[in-house]
């Protein structure tokens, strides 16, 4: 495939945020979904530092897309990642050290995100880094939606706090389970499952489309 | 004694008290991936528990004679990469030398096995014991392949367990919005409570070692305390 052909930057742009939202459609990058989702600050941190490793690579590799050979291209992907992801690590940890100490182990595995392995693969390595910037933004964007939304649904629900203010009455219970990991799982398989309603009713009051093609989720099968 | 109970907490606490999957959510794409079948499921945890520990023997190695001694603390996370890829290079040519139908029901599961955070996570772990403690405290190869075993088992464990129950969520009338990965969501969800039940017991097991080291040393030698 040529620099010319596939999708214009502001398709790739559009596309990642909902058509093709990296977590929702694609399913890829559960990881720090789950894992970092326990309050909506760190879920925003998370996003930050995500866009920006993402656009860096996606850019970095669409500028040296005809030097990558086939074999190799998954490990200098990530070496390239590393390097920035390293970058990222050491500035968190200079300027904003409780929330480093927070993100743990979950920044660095950055490294091994496979959204961003997945867009160096499908956009960068093929486009110019006009495509790559915009397709970066484009998930980037997409990528902070999923975590802002189930980060908010989690410390609502567990903490009843929204960035550490207090929204919901002192009577609440706390469902402490919400920011424990079984509460991961539990709110962004509800959060799916409502997505997937969602759309099934809505093809359903249009013509009428095959109803088993808008259930096919596609996950990503081995990495990350 | 004290080293064996140390050893059997760290990889107890890998497997079952902090599961790799279920409490720090690394490996979650194969573990939502390929667990569709069980004999799949079981060779895909093999795999990474094989590849886990080359790569913590090796990622051990260069922290702790390289990494450490000359400073280069900053080169960590691209040294990792480039020993999880070497690794994974190495078991790719075992497994095409060994066991070609296994390699073939792989596909292309095995050389992404590089970028599963399982691996790298266990890395890090290990660099956070030897990196950035005292010479004192530091880890030993021995604590680092514990961790890595002990993670690698309960990698194995959890997919095992939810594709033994996707095989029997085929026969299950699922709402239809949950069909897919939504139920497969919730039902890691009841397994990661179940395997709450084991936090706190690392304590409880630390008590007890170092309480019981009489009584277990008794015990070895044939004598009931």
């Amino acid at each position: 495939m040529n620099s010319e052909s596939g999708p214009t930057p502001t398709e790739r742009f559009i596309n990642g945020i909902l058509p093709e939202n990296p977590v929702f459609r694609q399913l890829l990058g559960l990881c720090p979904v789950l894992a970092v989702t326990a309050s909506l600050a760190s879920a925003l941190t998370m996003s930050a530092a995500v866009l920006f490793v993402l656009l860096c690579a996606n850019v970095c590799i669409s500028l040296i897309r005809h030097l990558l050979r086939p074999h190799v291209r998954i490990v200098v992907f990530t070496l390239i990642i590393a390097g920035f992801v390293t970058l990222v690590d050491l500035l968190m940890g200079a300027f904003f050290y409780p929330m480093s100490k927070l993100l743990g182990p979950y920044l660095p595995l950055i490294i091994v995100n496979c959204i961003i392995i997945c867009r160096c693969e499908v956009c960068a390595s093929r486009q110019t880094p006009l495509h790559a910037a915009a397709d970066a933004i484009g998930q980037g964007l997409g990528f902070t939606l999923a975590l802002g939304a189930l980060g908010a649904v989690r410390e609502v629900l567990g903490a009843g706090s929204l960035l550490g203010h207090r929204v919901l009455p002192a009577a609440w219970p706390e469902q402490v389970v919400m920011i424990l990991p079984p509460g991961a799982f539990f709110a962004f398989g509800l959060l799916l499952a409502a997505l997937n309603a969602l759309r099934s009713a809505r093809t359903a009051r249009r013509l009428n489309p095959s109803p088993t093609e808008s259930l096919a989720w596609k996950p990503s099968e081995a990495s990350c | 004694m004290e080293t064996l109970g140390s050893l059997l907490l760290i990889a107890l606490g890998a497997a079952l008290i902090h599961n790799f999957v279920l409490s720090y959510f690394v490996g979650i794409c194969p573990f939502i991936g390929v667990s569709r079948r069980v004999d799949l499921a079981f060779s895909m945890g093999c795999a990474v528990t094989f590849v886990v520990c080359v790569a913590a023997t090796l990622s051990w190695t260069l922290t702790t004679f390289l990494l450490k001694p000359f400073g280069l603390g900053i080169l960590t996370y691209i040294s990792y990469i480039v020993v999880i890829a070497a690794s994974v290079q190495f078991v790719e040519l075992y497994i095409r030398k060994a066991h070609p139908p296994l390699y073939k029901s792989f596909g292309v599961y095995l050389p992404l096995i590089t970028t599963n955070c399982a691996i790298l996570f266990t890395c890090l772990e290990i660099s956070k014991n030897t990196l950035l403690v005292s010479s004192a405290e530091a880890w030993g190869l021995h604590q680092a392949l514990a961790l890595a075993l002990g993670g690698g088992a309960g990698f194995t464990l959890a997919i095992v367990l939810m594709s033994g129950l996707r095989q029997e969520l085929e026969f299950c009338d699922v709402p239809k919005a949950f069909q897919g990965i939504p139920i497969v969501l919730i039902v890691a969800g009841v397994l990661a409570l179940a395997f709450m039940g084991f936090t706190g017991s690392d304590q409880g097991l630390a008590n007890a070692f170092r309480a019981g080291e009489v009584q277990v040393s008794a015990l070895a030698e044939g004598v009931t305390p």
